[in-house]
């Protein structure tokens, strides 16, 4: 029998143009930060990448000091001034986008087939889309002349490092807001590389601060007296310190935190796309994703048929080195990360699921989990209940249209949904019930800068993204 | 009206789908109760598969597969002996400079053109297709599409591509296509049979694969996509929903069908991609002449001179492979 064995087809690491030392970017310019350096790895090779400076907490106030000057010639700027500011942006993560992909799959463990095709395109495009509205937001139905609302401190997360960037800088930027972010821990190069773009840019100092560091050094930005906006992304548990930290305050709050969001079957969906939707809802990212498609609720009538047709697509799914550009499920982000995979799946077991796990080859070294479905998952187990965060799918089965519904919406949470039937009247009459901010129908994880995000109750509240979006950096 | 053909002589539908094909309405039922196909969905994965990146080894292998599994295709008016001669000679030896290329599959000619075919390939192991049924309109008389077909068989083709009568199955006269399919099938006896179901008019996926159903049903030992002659003729979303179709028939009957991609597939890039997907969606064991092919003319030639860029390092030209 032949084998069509895929050479491996690796994209090259040189063109992440990977430097020893990445450094605090404060006030237009690169500054030793004097917080203990961290170093940041390679999770599919377990190899120190770099060694970045970490802010302070002086340092966090240096660069909210540097963001205040900054924000009263910056938001008095016309719209169309900002908007060139964002334009070339964008342009430029596009020039760039080859190397912030290779750099992005370096620290993060994403294939690079999703951080070429996927993150670094959608990052530029939500700076072309907010450009756009930068001198247009006498439109966007605040009424005339929508104030922003001053500094904003942002707090991103390591599943979409650059995008998340994005989706915070972009709208605050173009609304006249000026930024102190920090990115994740594990996940702090492709910021700082966006950093050299803002200088590229020649974006005016302190419009943009960017502090690597810990949690503390979020936790610094959440308490600084002069920030007058927080948008944190990240886990719940993590937001609700937060807004208990902000409680009180004239701060005001944007959190978008975690998921386990339903991806709904029906027996008459388009069962092959289905299949795709539920691939690509759970696997994507290696599942590091807020609104993964992480509890699939499948009619009892088709549950065995889709249950055969997603094993063979799973075991399909290529597990390996990030740079491979055939890799189509790359390395868990962190040890940490993999030990909470691995601890919900060990819970799965004992409550009684029935666990498979895909046949593919993992490699021997770094941060890896090979594709698992769960069946015969039911609501009381913690694998249904509580996000994993990973290649980890969840099988539940419902009769009825009003028992999916019940099923989906029995969660804590309430960040997305996705509908699978080809009966056009059931999409509407099931969006309309399901308690989630983002709900895909015949489809899954389609991200448009266009498209407000975010999410019901404990998925946290505030938009970004689309004329919502806006909202969040606007006094209004 | 056409004559009736005794389908006594055509193979069974298998067990577990025989009830499909009980009647006129059963075999509506069943085909119209097919699950949707999403186009949004199909199409945004046939574009993934697109991405894959084969290189090196993988690269070589996949060039000598493809050149294996392609129909050398002459379809013209003009068509002569010495030309369908000179495809032949071609086909047994596609690069004359290096003899370790594989041969192709088979040769694809008009029914007059069999027997000429047939004694230029004697012994050389390639197969003589030959289209029939009034390709490639199939606009006439069940008998003419009979005799075609027994045309082609006399003269000794291995194997015969027939094109479906679309108007019937866009009327939703499915039993009647399904008819002339198994008529068809009883007059190539030993002869291999590849169903075309001209996608291109069919219009719509959903359509694609109703008709990969009904080929299958009816005893097609081949799906082929187009006649070459319409466009769009074989897209890679068509390609992979009849990919699927032959997946699931083997799941459900365990019995191995061909897809025969054609029309449109001019580089080896693109080829490339098409195995790719009968890789990832039909199975490894797809990967073989006997059930994958592709219908082509020129492709032979890029696949060739890609042959050689592998094997020797640098490009050459298409002055160095040859014309027929």
């Amino acid at each position: 029998m032949p084998v069509f064995e895929y050479a491996p087809a690796p994209e090259s690491r040189a063109i992440a143009n990977l430097k020893d030392h990445y450094k605090p970017f404060i006030n237009g310019e690169f500054v030793d930060g004097s917080g203990e350096p961290l170093k940041t790895i390679n999770p599919a090779t377990e190899e120190v990448l770099a060694e970045v400076g970490t802010a302070s907490k002086s340092d966090v106030d240096t660069a909210v000091k540097a963001a205040r000057k900054a924000f009263s010639s910056w938001s008095r700027l016309p719209g169309t001034e900002r908007a060139k500011y964002l334009f070339r942006i964008a342009r430029l993560i596009q020039e760039r986008s080859r190397e912030l992909a290779v750099l992005e799959s370096l620290d993060n463990g994403k294939p690079i087939k999703e951080s070429r095709d996927s993150d670094i395109p959608t990052a530029a495009a939500h700076f072309f889309y907010h450009a756009g509205w930068a001198d247009k937001l006498d439109y966007a139905g605040y009424g005339p002349n929508p104030k922003p609302l001053g500094v904003a401190g942002q707090i991103i997360p390591w599943n979409f490092p650059l995008l998340m960037l994005a989706w915070k800088i972009a709208p605050a930027l173009a609304t006249g807001n000026t930024v102190v972010l920090k990115p994740a821990e594990t996940t702090p190069l492709t910021a700082l590389v966006f950093a050299e773009i803002c200088q590229q840019a020649e974006l005016p100092p302190g419009v943009v601060n960017i502090l690597p560091g810990a949690g503390d050094i979020g936790a610094s930005i959440v308490d600084h007296g002069d920030i007058d906006k927080i948008a944190f992304t990240g886990s719940t548990e993590v937001g609700k310190a937060i807004q208990r930290q902000v409680a009180g305050t004239p701060k005001k709050l944007t959190l978008e935190l975690g998921g386990k969001a339903a991806n709904i079957v029906f027996e008459d969906a388009p069962l092959d796309q289905a299949i795709e939707g539920i691939v690509n809802g759970i696997f994507f990212n290696q599942g590091h994703v807020c609104c993964a498609g992480s509890r699939l609720l499948v009619q009892e009538s088709i549950a065995e048929e889709v249950l055969e047709k997603l094993r063979y697509r799973v075991s399909t799914l290529r597990v390996g080195d990030p740079l491979d550009k055939n890799t189509d499920v790359g390395a868990i982000n962190s040890a940490e990360q993999l030990a909470k995979i691995q601890g919900l799946v060990e819970s799965g077991d004992a409550e009684g699921a029935q666990r498979w796990t895909s046949p593919c080859p993992v490699p021997d070294r770094g941060f890896f989990f090979a594709p698992t479905v769960f069946a015969n998952v039911h609501q009381s187990m913690r694998i249904a209940r509580e996000e994993i965060f990973g290649p980890v799918l969840s099988v539940l089965t419902f009769r009825t249209p009003d028992e999916a519904v019940t099923k989906a919406n029995n969660t804590p949470y309430g960040l997305s949904a996705g509908i699978w039937t080809e009966k056009g009247s059931r999409i509407l009459w099931m969006a309309n019930q399901l308690r989630a901010g983002v709900v895909w129908a015949n489809t899954f994880n389609r991200f448009d800068p266009t498209a407000p995000f975010g999410g019901y109750q404990e998925s946290g509240f505030g938009r970004e993204g689309g004329r919502t979006g806006l909202e969040a950096y606007l006094n209004v | 009206m056409t004559a009736t053909t005794s389908t006594s002589a055509a193979p069974a539908t298998p067990a577990p789908l025989a009830d499909a094909t009980r009647d006129d309405a059963s075999l509506r039922r069943f085909l119209l109760g097919l699950p949707g196909v999403d186009q949004v969905g199909v199409e945004q994965r046939a574009a993934g598969l697109g991405t894959r990146s084969i290189k090196k080894d993988a690269k070589r292998w996949a060039i000598d597969t493809a050149i294996s599994m392609v129909d050398l295709t002459t379809l013209e008016g003009a068509d002569t002996r010495g030309k369908v001669r000179a495809l032949a000679a071609k086909a047994v030896r596609p690069d004359p400079e290096r003899q370790d290329t594989p041969r192709v599959a088979a040769v694809c000619v008009y029914p007059d053109m069999v027997a000429t075919a047939v004694e230029a390939l004697k012994g050389s192991g390639v197969h003589v297709a030959s289209v029939a049924t009034g390709f490639p309109a199939g606009r006439t008389s069940r008998e003419i599409k009979l005799a075609d077909t027994k045309i082609a068989v006399d003269a000794g083709a291995h194997e015969v591509d027939m094109v479906i009568d679309r108007g019937a199955f866009l009327e939703g006269r499915y039993m009647d296509v399904f008819e002339e399919i198994q008529a068809i099938k009883a007059a190539c006896g030993e002869a291999h049979l590849k169903v075309i179901l001209e996608t291109g008019e069919l219009a719509t996926y959903d359509n694609v694969r109703r008709a990969s159903w009904l080929a299958l049903l009816a005893g097609g030992d081949f799906i082929k996509t187009s006649t070459g002659k319409v466009s769009p003729a074989a897209t890679l979303p068509v390609t992979h929903i009849m990919l699927q179709a032959v997946h699931d028939w083997h799941a459900q009957t365990g019995e191995l069908r061909g897809v025969k991609p054609a029309g449109g597939i001019r580089t080896t890039k693109d080829a490339i991609k098409y195995l790719v997907a009968v890789h990832e969606v039909a199975g490894e064991q797809w990967l073989v002449p006997d059930l994958f092919r592709f219908g082509a003319s020129s492709l032979l030639n890029d696949l060739l001179l890609q042959r050689r860029t592998q094997v020797d390092g640098h490009y050459s030209g298409p002055d160095y492979v040859t014309v027929d």
